[in-house]
């Protein structure tokens, strides 16, 4: 199986503050991952670590300032022509309120897309079309008729989002943090339509999030990201089942877990995103519990152990 | 009655005018809730479903639109009932005051972008507290964020040089320096990561431990509530629609609706398929007749359609408004 | 129809619109005017209000009330072309460069805030007393217009910019729509009450600003505008001589003209304002 998208050394830096002091932010560093066809693979991570960053490179939304970026090997960083890219990969955004125009009905994005993409020419074949991916969904066209966004419901507008998303047959999806807007009794049937598109529809997911427990519930891979770079990458049965950089297992830890027996976890430690994007060496070793001299010197190497890649020099031979 | 506030069917509503047409949202509906003291105090539900309006109504702030239609909130204190709806102006600012913190949804953004955090405290606290100095006021904040292992540092920072989750604690952390005996936190975690909410989480912990208060915390994330809450109340469509202890209610929910809450929540380690609650929340303008789970609810019954049902013992905490959790003889009558 | 019948239940746009009809359909009567409105002499001079001439006559032998039909038409004619081209310029420069970014943002921000810091007054009195008898009707719209849209496309850039970073905007991008499709389809709705009020405001500041350059006597004093009727009549020294007719006149049209517009763009602008659109909505 050929991967359909292949980031390699994907960097993205900024320049932050005034005139006179200037700080680069290596917000993605050198990341690299490969999609394969309809997996779903999360990238995962708190606020500021840079997967948004990476998926907003990846929609063509930012331009990288290093590495490339593959789609079934050509240069995505080299395409002019955002219009027959963003035939191939769509996104779902967080917030369903904010995903359509509140002054706009919401059928005529659907319309918009199928006539700005010459989908189909008749009305009758569009509407067809849009019925079949808003049954997907578990909508139907007369559902979101002559509606407005503020007329249906957070899990509603996420599902039409969704639905919208699929229109031009996109091989690729990007969902950022689509769920933690919806409301918690229709989280899952939203989670669970991913998974449902992702087998019938063949499409790729790339799933942004900080939510592991959902994370764990649908995806195939996953990525552990932080401070820009990746940390850890496999199956996410091995990363999220025995995890083995520090990061992941404090990622793991703090996920509330809804068993009130468990005991009170120990007191943790927050850095400031700045002052950790700077850090030389492992970008973690500032809160890191099992740190050593080498890691606040070194830039920890890309360790594979059987089928996951670690960046941690713990388990340096 | 032997609760610190006792809330007693209330009832508040937002009624909107729009070019003559009135609106009712009956965004508080007969609610009835003994909150005790000393503990965590979870109420659990979705966007819409009142449990903001009724954090609003604890603290006594009831401003059009919204509209007291009926009940009360009274708070216990030293050994008096007050009912806090029914003070005026002054009185109320007193008891919010010396008695009652209220951290609002969003407070991160409470700071001022331009000002350092300090300026903004002090222009705060000396609006509430006369007669002391503001340097005087400083230092017991820097005592009591270093006490809650925060850096007195961060004072001196303006906001956009924190993130979020820091934001947050201090917001947190400065709005308890008064030692209040009632917290009510509306959301406090939303929009933060796990690693940040974890820290909020943590905080609200230790201040409850140090000043041994009861914290009111409002949030749709069972796991919060699980992890940090020792009672809590499940509020669906405007109602309480069961409360008891924490660890009672999820290790055996009775309610249709908290079970899916419960059930549908995904661990690592399970990837049993989780279903959600079917159908979508009710619009709090016509509630559903009856147990306004009644359209969403797989065990339907007969009664479940006309009549509303009350809150029921279970056992001697657990209550749970459920005509299914009823014995057969009161279904009868 | 709808619309209106809404409107018309707030009393500020109700008092705005018939003002405005009525200020209109005096405009609209100079048409049938039976006097020339430059000509002196057509009628007896200095007649305080009667039948005949039911606003009194002026020191120049003109009819008060015809020539007042003529002074709104032509005050009108002024503030609609330096309104809507200021209005035309503004939303242009707003949008590209809100929307745009980068370079485009750099430059036309950079001669927006040119104008907006050069002390604006002076300038249109200089540039006033340079083209003094070529300031005609639309000369003066023109140079109006020239001078009243740099606020206003600041303000509108700065609501395209949020905007822009909500997210529909995104969802309209993948959707394939294009810069120009987008702009139109998604943004406009959303500033149409701030160009509105905008526009309403420039329309005021227009009328105004002709008042203040007539009476300095910087404009073609033979054309009747509520500002020139003003100046000849403070020239003829109507106050003193007791003429009221004659200075009240273009006074009070123009309290009523400014009133008038007031009262409509601020019920319009709520009523357009995004927030109650989405509740009226809603409503249904």
């Amino acid at each position: 199986m050929t991967a359909i998208l292949k980031a390699r050394n994907l960097t993205k830096i900024y320049s932050l503050g005034g005139l006179f002091s200037r700080t680069k932010i290596t917000a993605v560093d050198r990341v690299s991952f490969s999609v394969q066809p309809a997996e779903i693979f999360t990238l995962a991570g708190e606020s500021g670590c840079g997967k948004t960053t990476t998926a907003r490179m990846i929609l063509g939304f930012e331009y990288p300032t290093a590495g490339e970026l593959l789609y079934e090997n050509q240069n995505l960083v080299e395409l002019r022509d955002k219009k027959a890219w963003f035939k191939k990969v769509q996104a779902v955004f967080q917030n369903p309120f904010e995903t359509f125009n509140p002054l706009r009905k919401v059928e005529d994005y659907f319309f918009e897309t199928i006539q700005n993409f010459r989908l189909d020419k008749s009305m009758k074949k569009a509407e067809e079309l849009i019925e079949e991916k808003l049954q997907a969904v578990g909508l139907s066209l007369c559902d979101i008729a002559g509606k407005y966004p503020g007329e249906l419901s957070g899990g509603q507008l996420q599902r039409a989002s969704i639905a919208r998303s699929l229109l031009t047959n996109p091989s690729l999806l990007i969902a950022d943090e689509p769920v933690s807007m919806v409301d918690a009794s229709l989280r899952m049937s939203v989670v669970n339509l991913f998974r449902k598109m992702s087998d019938s529809f063949r499409v790729s997911v790339i799933y942004i999030t900080h939510d592991l427990a959902t994370a764990y519930y649908i995806s195939d891979r996953i990525a552990i990201m932080f401070r820009g770079n990746i940390v850890e990458i496999g199956p996410v049965d091995q990363v999220l089942e025995n995890p083995k950089h520090p990061y992941t297992k404090l990622l793991i830890e703090s996920i509330p877990q809804p068993d009130p027996q468990i005991p009170e976890k120990v007191p943790i430690k927050i850095l400031e995103e700045k002052e950790e994007y700077l850090r030389k060496g492992c970008k973690f070793s500032g809160r890191c519990p099992e740190v050593q001299n080498i890691c606040k010197q070194q830039i920890p190497e890309d360790i594979s152990l059987n089928g996951t890649v670690v960046k941690c020099h713990l388990y340096q031979k | 009655m032997n609760g610190l506030i006792e809330v007693e069917q209330l009832q508040t509503f937002y009624v909107l005018e729009y070019l003559g047409k009135k609106k009712t949202i009956k965004a508080v509906n007969d609610v009835t809730l003994s909150i005790p003291e000393n503990v965590i105090y979870g109420i659990a539900g979705e966007s819409g479903c009142g449990k903001t309006t009724l954090l609003k109504a604890l603290f006594a702030s009831i401003e059009p639109p919204l509209q007291l239609f009926g009940g009360k909130v009274s708070y216990l204190i030293k050994n008096n009932f007050i009912d806090a709806l029914s003070l005026n102006g002054k009185e109320k600012r007193e008891l919010r005051w010396s008695y009652i913190s209220y951290i609002p949804q969003g407070s991160m953004s409470v700071f001022n972008p331009v000002k350092k955090l300090k300026v903004t405290y002090l222009d705060f606290l000396e609006s509430h507290v006369r007669g002391k100095a503001g340097r005087e006021l400083l230092s017991l904040a820097r005592q009591h964020l270093e006490q809650l292992g925060l850096s007195p540092k961060v004072l001196d920072a303006f906001p956009h040089q924190l993130s979020g989750g820091m934001r947050q604690r201090i917001a947190i952390a400065l709005s308890t320096l008064l030692k209040p005996q009632v917290i009510l936190a509306d959301e406090p975690t939303t929009a933060l990561d796990v690693v940040a909410q974890r820290a909020v989480l943590q905080l609200m912990r230790d201040i409850q431990q140090e000043i041994k208060n009861t914290i009111v915390l409002v949030t749709h994330d069972m796991g919060i509530h699980a992890n940090i809450t020792t009672c809590m109340a499940i509020m669906y469509a405007g109602k309480i629609v069961e409360v008891g202890p924490t660890q009672e209610i999820f290790s055996n929910p009775l309610h249709p609706y908290t079970k899916f809450l419960i059930h549908s929540l995904p661990r690592i380690g399970d990837k049993m398929p989780k279903k959600s609650v079917p159908g979508a929340p009710p619009s709090l303008l016509n509630p559903p007749s009856g147990c306004p789970f009644h359209p969403r609810c797989p065990e339907i019954s007969d009664f479940c359609q006309d009549k509303v049902p009350d809150l029921n013992n279970s056992t001697q905490n657990h209550k749970v408004a459920c005509w299914l959790r009823r014995e057969s003889c009161d279904c009868n009558s | 129809m709808g619309v209106l019948k809404d409107l018309f239940k707030d009393y500020r746009f109700a008092v705005g619109f018939i003002l405005i009809c009525f200020l209109s359909f005096l405009a609209v009567a100079s048409f049938f005017s039976p006097y020339d409105p430059i000509e002196w002499l057509q009628v007896p001079r200095d007649k305080a209000p009667s039948w005949s001439n039911i606003l009194g006559t002026n020191s120049k032998g003109q009819d008060v009330f015809w020539e007042a039909t003529f002074a709104i038409r032509n005050s009108l004619i002024i503030a609609l072309i330096a309104g809507l081209i200021s209005r035309v310029i503004a939303v242009l420069v707003g949008f590209i460069a809100g929307y745009k970014g980068s370079i485009y943002d750099r430059v036309l921000m950079g001669i927006t805030d040119g104008l907006l810091v050069i002390p604006l007054f002076l300038i249109l009195v200089l540039v006033a007393m340079l083209l003094r008898e070529a300031l005609t009707l639309v000369s003066t719209g023109l140079l109006l217009a020239f001078f009243g849209w740099a606020w206003d496309a600041r303000t509108i850039r700065s609501q395209v910019l949020s905007l822009r970073e909500r997210e529909f905007t995104l969802t309209s991008v993948l959707s394939g729509n294009g810069t120009l499709s987008l702009v139109s389809k998604e943004y406009l709705p959303l500033t149409i009450p701030l160009i509105f009020s905008t526009l309403i405001n420039n329309i005021a500041w227009a009328i105004g600003m002709e008042i203040v350059l007539a009476i300095l006597g910087l404009v073609s004093l033979d054309i009747p505008t509520l500002g020139t009727t003003l100046q000849w009549a403070i020239n003829y020294q109507a106050m003193l001589l007791g003429h009221w007719w004659w200075i009240l006149t273009p006074v009070i049209l123009t309290i009523l003209l400014l009133v008038a517009l007031y009262w409509f763009s601020i019920s319009v602008s709520e009523y357009l304002d995004p927030r109650m659109r989405i509740q009226r909505i809603g409503a249904k």
